[in-house]
């Protein structure tokens, strides 16, 4: 069969979207795909573009696979339509094509106001334009934005992180016009006035004038009215970019816009058109959900299939300068005869408003300002019966309704089109918990607001649900931290006696130890905890595959002085350890028999050096990068602050281990985004970053707080841990304890920074005990004769190594001389390179 | 040696072992892990099949469905501390020694075979 030529013009959010789907289908390879992008750079995620403020790199946008099948020509424009020869010309050739897909999406509109063409004026819409924002607001003070929509509003945030005071100028008397009503859109303003961002509203711009420099400095308003501003952003709205369809003859809409029928297919069948750039039933929409929309519907059709675009789902939900806004179907109660109820908590701060059918029966659309929660559950349920009364649905934060009462026809997931009747399709297949679910239906993976609904479904269906920690304790290691804390009980056995059963496991005990050691209670090795401890939280050291253990002396920041450098040294060479550096900046000795290690540590705490914690689940090493000291292009001093932070949180027991890091500049040369803290210097201060992991399941860690001084940075980083270390489950991590927790970061956010749990107090209170009462375990050891008893190699043959800790030589060095049976390797040779001289 | 039965070998006074916990000790060359649990002591070979280790004794203790165990340090498989028996592993097991308390001291006697 030979192929069609298929060219795609566009490679924004659904251009790239188009190619994606239509690869997915086209297994056969009927088309040969060209695409033929205007910016220089392949497709980003447009949506998220404000997040580059927050300190997100442009590259994490990135939306563009490369694909071997796929041309992709960037800088190039398409300069005309050849409909008659089916060529598309561009400044860089002809394109001939057998389809035409038109993805050009809009641009932004900037109306007619003298001097908008003044430098400092920019608008809101690529990398570049972002880039040149940032490039002058530098040294300057006033920003102002024309425009109070979704776009506005973020530009205004832009603004905020820049440092600059900041003004929004809306012609329209409320903000977010589109999107809220009357009353939503004055909670919305007290919120963001709150920030400091002033709102000028019902007012049009009539003039921007220059300042001495001949950049701009001041808007003129239709009232008189004067803002001082000398960076300006115009949002005031985009228009689709329908000019090559509009040269070639082909029909627009009646507000621009290439006209499509419900396939997407323009006048021309040849050709097509997705995304912002399309007007389908005479409609263009500025949103991407519609978008991908009909970016799956056209490349279905070319593979032969019949579908058409659904009714666009125009529901959105966003957070805007820390507030929450929602709005969904039919919001503004055009329907006729609808019914409004409105629900306004001046305490909480919360309004909301239904709009329901003339018989109360039906949900029609909505809006929420100042907490989204219901969003989920209402945005599923437009067009269907009510789930619950009312006012259930709307108290905030209440149990509303929730997902179990949706009806099967409901679309939990609007991104990816998935049903209530889907999910239970797939719980009953056997999806037991939210990632299973997720891999099955696709629920979730886009934008993850249905998320909390289907944890809730996964609850109606009573699977999958959290137990006991193991055969001796039916509650979660969480409530057992609780119940050890609130009734201050101090012993494993009277805890067992009283809240468990049987003589507890390899489970349990462990993480009584850990919760007892987190609590401060005394130290590891005293009295009946002893035994509670895995072995190598018993013998302070970790235990290697033959029996013998490596000792890992604690190196805060990875600084260490040249004596200290010479005792490692000295310590390994006289015990004949195995010495390696360790990816935490520091040097693990191995191959030390148990009887050695009180030995080894008398030479190490006599030169300075304390338990790296290397054996246990606690704070291991905070790592760092050269800093503002010595590096020329470091802006704060990372190792100080790397030293402070691991010197305050040394020894703090905690689910699992906790790793951190600080980079003393953008360039994040101690990957501090791997970690579960992970701080990043700024111009200004400290960016701090929670919850990124490497090992099994790497995750980048997710943006905080930014421009932190160092006091604040540590209350937050204090309370997170000491949060993390009360309800995190046994082993998990930070990264999996924020995935798993309802509302995620932003519940984080409100329990440690709002205090949304009136927490904050006694976190603080248990932070400061751990500091004030924090001993080197090593010491303690060595001071006291019963612990050192542990240490012994027979029970009846102290005097006996154990024989069976042999060794071998390699590279030097000594190393294990019998395989462990798990993973009988061989040595790595790849043969001698040979060094020319 | 092999079919001649062993003697009894007096290891350490009882007190020197933490219920809940074992030792390592040396009998007869043969390196022997030694539970004490709240009320009974075990004595099991200290080299952890799996691994060729010898760790046993440094395992945490406890039980299963009622079961004595012991959990290897290294990965974990329960053994029954009775039996020796793999609780994890389908006929994996370790040597049992029997072990008694006379007088305030430890004893143990080899058990020539599994």
């Amino acid at each position: 069969m030979k192929k069609g030529r298929l060219v795609v013009v566009g490679n924004g959010m659904v251009g790239q979207r188009f190619v994606d789907a239509l690869r997915a289908r086209d297994s056969d390879g009927r088309w040969r795909v060209t695409v033929l992008g205007e910016e220089p750079r392949p497709a980003y995620d447009r949506v998220r573009l404000s997040a580059l403020f927050d300190g997100v790199d442009a590259d994490e946008l990135n939306l563009h696979t490369p694909d071997p099948q796929v041309q992709l020509r960037l800088g190039t424009s398409v300069t005309a339509i050849d409909r008659a020869r089916r060529v598309v010309a561009t400044t860089a050739g002809e394109y001939p094509y057998d389809a035409l897909v038109l993805a050009t999406g809009s641009y932004a509109f900037v109306p007619p106001i003298d001097g908008v063409d003044l430098p400092g004026v920019f608008t809101y819409r690529t990398l570049d334009d972002l880039a040149a924002i940032r490039a002058h607001a530098r040294g300057r003070r006033r920003g102002a934005v024309i425009g109070g929509g979704l776009l506005g509003l973020e530009a205004a945030n832009a603004l905020r992180l820049l440092g600059l005071a900041t003004s929004v100028v809306e012609v329209a008397p409320r903000l977010m016009p589109m999107q809220v009503d009357t009353a939503g859109g004055a909670l919305l303003r007290r919120y963001v006035e709150e920030l400091d961002v002033a709102c000028h509203l019902g007012v049009a711009t009539s003039a921007l004038h220059p300042g001495p420099d001949g950049s701009v400095a001041q808007l003129e308003l239709a009232d008189g009215g004067r803002v001082d501003a000398d960076l300006v952003v115009v949002a005031t709205g985009i228009r689709p970019r329908d000019e090559l369809a509009r040269a070639a003859g082909l029909p627009l809409g009646s507000r621009g816009g290439v006209l499509v029928d419900h396939t997407c297919r323009s006048a021309d069948e040849r050709i097509w058109a997705v995304g912002e750039c399309a007007a389908v039933d005479d409609t263009c929409h500025g949103l991407v959900g519609p978008g991908y929309a009909m970016a799956e519907t056209v490349a279905d059709r070319l593979v032969g299939g019949a579908a058409t675009v659904p009714d666009a789902d125009t529901a959105t939900k966003l957070k805007l300068l820390g507030v929450d806004v929602a709005s969904f179907g039919d919001a503004h109660g055009t329907t006729p005869g609808c019914l409004d109820v409105t629900f306004t908590d001046p305490a909480t701060r919360v309004y909301a408003k239904l709009v329901l059918s003339d018989d109360a029966q039906t949900l029609l659309g909505g809006v929420l300002v100042g907490d989204a929660d219901a969003y989920p559950t209402l945005r599923a349920s437009v067009g269907q019966p009510l789930p619950a009364a009312p006012l259930a649905l709307l108290a905030p934060a209440g149990a509303g309704a929730g997902a179990a009462a949706l009806p099967g026809s409901a679309q939990v997931c609007s991104c990816n089109a998935v049903t209530r009747a889907d999910l239970d399709a797939a719980i009953a297949g056997g999806a037991t918990d939210v990632p299973a679910l997720k891999a099955c239906t696709r629920a979730g993976t886009s934008c993850g607001s249905c998320v909390p609904m289907l944890r809730q479904l996964l609850d109606a269906a009573g699977v999958g649900q959290p137990r006991g920690l193991c055969e001796h304790f039916d509650v979660s290691r969480q409530e057992l931290f609780d119940l050890i804390r609130v009734r201050e009980i101090r012993t494993f056995s009277s805890l067992i006696a009283e809240h468990g059963r049987g003589d507890g496991c390899d489970i349990c005990k462990p993480v009584v130890a850990s919760i007892l050691a987190s609590l401060g209670t005394g130290h590891l090795l005293d009295g009946e905890r002893a035994s509670l401890q895995d072995t190598n939280d018993h013998f302070l050291a970790n235990l290697q595959r033959d029996g013998s253990y490596s000792v890992v002396p604690r190196i805060p920041g990875g600084e260490i002085t040249p004596e200290k450098l010479i005792v490692l040294g000295e310590v390994a060479r006289d015990f004949a350890l195995y010495t390696k550096i360790t990816g935490g900046q520091r040097i693990d000795l191995f191959g030390a028999r148990v009887e050695q290690l009180p030995q080894i540590w008398r030479r190490l705490v006599d030169a300075g050096f304390e338990s790296g914690h290397a054996y246990g689940k606690a704070l291991r090493t905070v790592k760092s990068c050269v800093g503002s000291t010595w590096c020329r292009y470091g802006v704060q001093d990372s190792v100080g602050l790397a030293i402070a932070l691991e010197l305050r949180y040394r020894g703090l027991r905690a689910p699992h281990k906790i790793k951190s890091a600080v980079s003393g500049c953008a360039r994040e040369c101690a990957e501090a985004r791997g970690k579960d803290f992970g701080i990043i210097a700024t111009d200004a201060g400290w960016n701090l970053y929670v919850g990124g992991n490497g090992g099994f399941r790497p995750r980048h860690a997710d943006l905080f707080a930014t421009d932190l001084t160092t006091e604040a940075l540590v209350r937050l980083v204090d309370r997170f841990l000491m949060y993390y270390i009360r309800t995190a489950d046994r082993l998990q991590r930070t990264a999996a304890w924020i995935e798993a927790m309802d509302g995620g970061l932003a519940h984080l956010n409100a329990v440690i920074v709002d205090d949304s749990l009136g927490l904050c107090a006694e976190l603080d209170a248990a932070m400061a005990r751990h500091v004030g009462s924090y001993s080197d375990e090593w010491r303690d050891v060595l001071e006291d004769p019963a612990r050192l008893d542990r240490f012994t190699s027979f029970v009846n043959a102290p005097q006996v190594p154990d024989p069976s800790i042999r060794f071998t030589e390699e590279r030097g060095q000594r190393i294990p001389a019998r395989a462990g049976g798990t993973g009988n390797q061989q040595p790595v040779g790849l043969g001698t390179p040979e060094v020319r001289r | 040696m092999t079919g001649q039965p062993r003697g009894w070998t007096a290891v350490c006074p009882l007190t020197r072992l933490d219920p809940g916990r074992g030792m390592a000790a040396l009998v007869d060359g043969v390196q022997v892990a030694l539970f004490r649990t709240a009320a009974d002591l075990f004595a099991l070979d200290n080299r952890d099949p799996v691994t060729d280790a010898y760790v046993l004794s440094r395992g945490i203790v406890g039980s299963r469905d009622g079961v004595p165990t012991v959990a290897s340090p290294l990965h974990k498989q329960a053994y029954d501390l009775r039996t020796g028996a793999c609780l994890d592993l389908p006929g994996v097991a370790v040597r049992w020694h029997e072990v008694r308390c006379r007088a305030g001291l430890v004893e143990i006697r080899l058990r020539e075979e599994a």
